[in-house]
């Protein structure tokens, strides 16, 4: 009964939200509503028993990639609206109500197919189901998929590196001060400089 | 009825991936179009906690942590590369952007 609440209250409140965010001409409401959608979204990972996982959720997500996107719109201007060119919204409907319906079909697959079987099941090995969520999840990601995870630290540095590499170069050169006059703006700072 | 079954889960999970897959179709800012792709990756997200809860199974978990990994690395590189195009056009407009012709 509970659970039937909370899924309805989660799925209502995230479908409304990330609608916000796809159909908001803000950038701000529409960053607003994702956070708030992805908030919701680790309720979801708490009612299926991934403890873990929505917890990352919080942090990683949540946390850390919504200041990033905060960061960012720090250097664009937030606070415009702003405007698209919408040259054929009936048919962008109509391939993404399309799109739904394969997404839906193929996403309910596993529903008619019984011939799924459970590779690493929780209760069931030798020491897993008898800790909580962490811990079982520490097991199978040290043992099974110790090697996506060593890829995955990798892949993270690498992005790391590409980041300050990219937005690093001349910090010291203002964005929003002076739009409209940019070559003026360089001089002066080459000036100041020398 | 009362009883929330994996069938649930999954059309939720498709759902939120096409409200995610028409943000894509029809933004034309570039950072609402990430947004849009962020929408459709927590999407797939629930796809994977609930088969692997509904089939016992830790790997659908695994998999959802190294989606997550993903978009936090997609995220530092993509903010990254929007900040030098926004310094080079002054917009993240696609049809300001777009240079090819055709």
């Amino acid at each position: 009964m509970y659970e039937f609440i909370a899924f309805y209250v989660f799925a209502i409140s995230t479908t409304i939200l990330f609608l916000i965010t796809v159909m908001s001409k803000n950038v701000l409401y529409a960053m607003t509503a994702l956070a708030a959608g992805m908030v919701m979204i680790s309720g979801f990972f708490f009612l299926l028993g991934a403890d873990f996982l929505g917890v990352v959720q919080l942090i990683v997500y949540v946390g850390a990639v919504m200041a990033l996107y905060a960061f960012a719109m720090m250097f664009f201007d937030a606070t415009k609206d702003i405007k698209e060119k919408h040259e054929n919204p009936t048919l962008v409907f109509l391939l993404g109500g399309l799109m739904a319906l394969v997404f839906v079909v193929m996403f309910s697959a596993p529903i008619i197919g019984d011939n799924i079987q459970a590779l690493y099941p929780v209760g069931l090995a030798e020491n897993l189901g008898k800790f909580g969520n962490a811990q079982d999840v520490g097991l199978v990601l040290f043992t099974k998929y110790l090697v996506p995870f060593e890829v995955a630290a990798v892949m993270l540095l690498v992005a790391m590196i590409a980041g300050i590499i990219l937005a690093g170069k001349k910090m010291d050169y203002s964005l929003t001060e002076c739009e409209a006059s940019d070559e003026e703006l360089e001089k002066e700072i080459l000036k100041g400089d020398a | 009825m009362l009883e929330i079954g994996i069938s649930h889960y999954l059309i939720l999970s498709g759902l939120l991936f096409s409200i995610g897959f028409v943000g894509v179709l029809r933004r034309k800012n570039l950072l609402m179009l990430f947004f849009a792709t962020e929408v459709m990756l927590n999407a797939v997200n629930i796809a994977f906690a609930a088969i692997g809860n509904f089939y016992g199974d830790l790997s659908g978990q695994m998999f959802a942590f190294f989606v997550i990994a993903v978009a936090a690395s997609e995220v530092a590189v993509g903010l990254g590369l929007l900040i030098l195009l926004y310094k080079k056009y002054g917009s993240l407009d696609l049809d300001v952007i777009s240079s090819m012709k055709g």
